[in-house]
């Protein structure tokens, strides 16, 4: 227990300089655009997109759900928007006027004499059903939505996110199995690059548009949760364990979230950004870290023969190393997933 | 409900007699309030707990409020005396914050007010027992609470693995709080809930005896006031619940220290375990905390309609099913864990039908209302107030139920809206207003009706302030449990700050209201409330004999 407790504090240690926001990005293994002042368009590395501010991140004053750019996020938030809101509203509504109503004519003044009424079997089976009945009309929607979301269609790509106390490490074993490691910005550099103030990162994760990604999940450290809310995307990132989920967005942009799962002293210093871009440019993206294409170019999605299917779990340690930091892949990994 | 108005001439003449004698002799003050065993007595002393846990816990929120009143980091790192504001010391400091305002207002404030004061004070009066089933078990359940509350105030003072105090948010997650957290701070705060959930169990157990066993001939379980009814059920999910937390964080102390490896994937164990035997006990915990709740509001409504309780069994059974669905469904805080598909679906079903039993405390309390002669003292406007912020808090809930909904609002400040709108504006509203209904019971001294107003008005915009705006940051996507967030964020941000001002505000009128009416109030009647005030307490005199029913009553 003790060499746990000293490997862990060492791990720590070694960690902290990477995560102090002061600290320079660190700088990822493949590529080398440590440059931070790779502000607008960088020659050297690759030309990153500039966000926009009205989509992919938090609106000011906003009183909504954030625009979502997945099917299942537009379907979730009409669910939402349609369907709960307004019968949510409706309810209290309703609650607030009998109260008000009683509160008017019942008063004492009023009516001076109560009345000793305290049953009656018909309305009491009334406001039983008939809330059964609204939770029916809003569970059938609702199983149909979960159930979309656990029916991916097959994967185009597959990104595995790792976890760590305090910033998000993306691997593509699809291309070459290389790994980008995403550092917070300082607010300084994130005003230089036009990026919101704690979202913007060092390196984004960048997938393609138009295709199915699937995600992996896992942390080597504490329980951290992946979060996109334009994607309507939120998962768990457990030490010990592979979550998978899924997105597939066209539109092409920097969509930013939080980590969402309290992870100790700098949880909300570890932001989530990803980049769609188009195919050809995803593919430049992979060639400037080093990765490589499997195939031909994976512009033609048919190009992308899948290797995904099986192939997850490899690109981690199959056996458990006995150690603080490493996650273990055992068999849970396949209880994880549905 | 029980209607024992009738019996009300025979007990004053029973008390007529007791004052006679010596039956009212109290000891003296060191025996009286550190070796109790009147139910009274420690019912008063669980308040005072709750209300210094209170105000404890209040001003961590009122640190949390100023902090995130505007983006950046202000003050974390001058109150942890650090340089830079995103010193880690400063950022574990807020991580400490927010765990101490949870378990404080949980295990310290709500939970001793509601069954240890509130129940202690009037389960037995109410079923008509001189006292509770076992008086020095209930001593030791409030004293528990002292040596629990220090623990976790004094594990703020030493080292939390970044800083001092834990800072594993009050679920105590694990590897966060095994392997991510080293030093004692978390194995005190361990120790506190290990202390707080035997006091609770104990109590759980004397309540169940004392309602089985000692009841006044007559008074059946179908007769039993519903504040009973709801600490009956309250003591049953302590009794089913706790042990479960006892043994979850019993297996964190044990990885923490003892090498095993219950929540730690690399010797076989599984941290998604911790959860589910957390939430096993957590779920039904937010019941606890709610349902004594329920048992005042419906004394306070009828009473103030002069009015019986509409449905008084449906009004029982629901709190049962209430309590009995509580046990399945705690899954839905757990939705982004990685359940499966099937799970989640039987998950989200279940959360649902939770619902409908608490549609039925809703509706049934207006309908007792309706046909009623209803008059607007402190008492009923909190009630009043509590009604329709609980259906608000309520149908939030019916949204978080949705697994597919959750994706998006897990662990966002929707969350926090949420469950601030049933505890904060749901249970602490029911506390006020049992504490102003019963106060003049419990002092003999008349609370000041205008100040008792004023609270509640400032109280009730106060928290609508603060809390509302909060639905609005959960549907922008702000995470929770962050000190610093994304300038898009400051508007509904700064707003909930000013909501905490004057909610603190009216806290301030409360306590002048408390201490000018225990010191000038006007003495209290024995039923201040009238006609539609109808149980056993208010047969006894303002404040009740040390010991009463030493003969017991008889209930029709």
């Amino acid at each position: 227990m003790k060499t746990l407790k000293t490997m862990m504090l060492a791990f720590a240690l070694a960690a902290t300089p990477a995560l102090a926001q002061e600290a320079a990005p660190a700088a990822p293994a493949a590529a080398a655009p440590a440059a931070a002042a790779a502000a607008t368009p960088a020659k050297e590395s690759f030309d990153y997109a500039r966000p926009i501010a009205t989509i992919g991140q938090p609106q000011p004053g906003s009183i909504s759900i954030q625009p979502q750019v997945t099917a299942i996020g537009q379907d979730a938030r009409w669910m939402h928007d349609a369907v709960l809101m307004p019968v949510i509203t409706v309810i209290s509504l309703f609650v607030l006027a009998l109260l008000l109503w009683v509160m008017v004519r019942y008063r004492r003044a009023a009516n001076p004499t109560p009345s000793r009424t305290s049953h009656n079997t018909v309305i009491e089976i009334i406001w039983t059903l008939v809330p059964v009945l609204i939770l029916v009309v809003i569970a059938v929607p609702s199983i149909k939505l979960i159930a979309a979301q656990y029916s991916p269609p097959k994967a185009d790509l597959t990104v595995k996110v790792v976890g760590h106390q305090w910033y998000w490490s993306y691997q593509y074993p699809d291309n070459g199995d290389f790994e980008v490691v995403s550092n917070i910005l300082t607010d300084e550099q994130d005003k230089a690059r036009g990026e919101p103030r704690l979202l913007g990162v060092d390196e984004r994760m960048v997938v393609p548009a138009g295709k199915v990604i699937k995600i992996i999940t896992t942390s080597d450290d504490v329980i951290h949760s992946f979060a996109v809310p334009a994607f309507w995307t939120k998962m768990d990132a457990v030490p010990g364990r592979l979550n998978e989920t899924w997105f597939k967005v066209d539109r092409p942009g920097v969509y930013y979230g939080q980590c969402s799962e309290l992870c100790g002293a700098k949880h909300a210093y570890m932001p989530i950004a990803v980049e769609v871009m188009e195919p050809a440019r995803f593919a430049a993206w992979v060639k400037s870290k080093g990765g490589t294409l499997p195939g031909a170019k994976p512009t033609a999605s048919e190009a992308i023969e899948a290797p995904a299917a099986p192939a997850p779990t490899a690109t981690t340690p199959a056996t458990p190393t006995p150690g603080a930091a490493t996650p273990a892949t055992t068999s849970q990994a396949a209880t994880a997933q549905n | 409900m029980t209607d024992t108005t009738a019996n009300a001439l025979h007990f004053q003449a029973d008390h007529a007699h007791e004052h006679h004698h010596d039956a009212d002799h109290k000891p003296a003050f060191f025996a009286r309030w550190f070796m109790s065993t009147n139910h009274k007595d420690i019912g008063t002393l669980y308040l005072i707990f709750a209300i210094i846990a209170g105000i404890i816990g209040g001003t961590i929120s009122g640190m949390m409020r100023m902090e995130l009143a505007h983006p950046g980091i202000q003050y974390l790192n001058h109150w942890a005396g650090v340089v830079s504001p995103t010193d880690p010391a400063a950022l574990h400091l807020w991580n400490v914050l927010i765990t101490a305002h949870g378990l404080i207002m949980v295990f310290f404030m709500v939970m001793p007010a509601m069954i240890g004061g509130f129940g202690n004070w009037f389960v037995p009066i109410m079923i008509g027992a001189p006292d509770m089933a076992f008086p020095r078990m209930n001593n030791i359940s409030f004293w528990l609470l002292i040596p629990a509350f220090s623990l976790l105030l004094g594990s703020t003072f030493v080292s939390g693995g970044t800083g001092n105090g834990a800072g594993t948010g009050w679920t105590v997650y694990a590897p966060l709080s095994t392997s991510g957290s080293a030093g004692p701070a978390v194995d005190m705060a361990i120790l506190s809930l290990h202390l707080a959930g035997a006091s609770s169990i104990l109590g759980a157990i004397n309540f169940i005896t004392t309602i089985f066993n000692m009841r006044a001939p007559g008074m059946t379980l179908h007769k039993m006031p519903l504040f009973v009814w709801s600490v009956l059920v309250t003591a049953f999910l302590l009794l089913l619940a706790l042990p479960v937390l006892a043994a979850a964080i019993t297996m964190l102390l044990t990885d923490r220290n003892f090498g095993t490896t219950f929540y730690d994937a690399a010797g076989g164990g599984d941290p998604i375990l911790y959860q589910h035997l957390f939430w096993f006990f957590g779920h039904p915990e937010v019941y606890i905390m709610i349902l004594p709740g329920f048992g005042m509001i419906s004394h306070i409504i009828s009473t103030f309609s002069k009015k019986p309780v509409f449905g008084y069994l449906g009004m029982a059974y629901a709190m049962v099913a209430i309590g009995v669905v509580g046990f399945v469904v705690w899954a839905h805080h757990m939705y982004t864990t990685g359940l499966s598909v099937d799970t989640k679906m039987y998950f989200t079903a279940a959360t649902m039908v939770i619902a409908v039993p608490t549609g039925i405390k809703i509706f049934s309390w207006i309908a007792t209302m309706w046909g009623g002669s209803l008059s607007f003292k402190t008492p009923m406007v909190w009630a009043l107030g509590f009604i329709f912020m609980f259906t608000v808090g309520g149908v939030t809930g019916v949204v978080l139920s949705n697994g597919g909904i959750d994706n998006y609002m897990q662990d966002t400040y929707y969350v926090v809206a949420h469950f601030h709108y049933v505890l904060s504006l749901g249970a602490v509203f029911s506390l006020f207003a049992g504490f102003y209904y019963w106060f003049p019971k419990m002092s003999g001294k008349m609370y000041n009706e205008l100040l008792g107003q004023l609270h509640f008005w400032l109280f009730f915009i106060g928290v609508n302030v603060l809390f509302f705006p909060m639905h609005f940051l959960g549907l922008d996507g702000m995470p929770r449990r962050y000190p610093d967030y994304p300038d898009a964020f400051e508007k509904w941000n700064s707003v909930a700050t000013h909501g905490y001002e004057i909610m603190a505000a009216s806290m301030g009128i409360f306590f002048i209201n408390l201490i000018w009416s225990l010191v000038a109030g006007k003495k209290a009647p024995d039923n201040p409330w009238g006609e539609g005030a109808t149980t056993l307490e208010w047969t006894l005199s303002s404040p009740p004999p040390y010991h009463q029913f030493e003969t017991l009553p008889k209930i029709d």
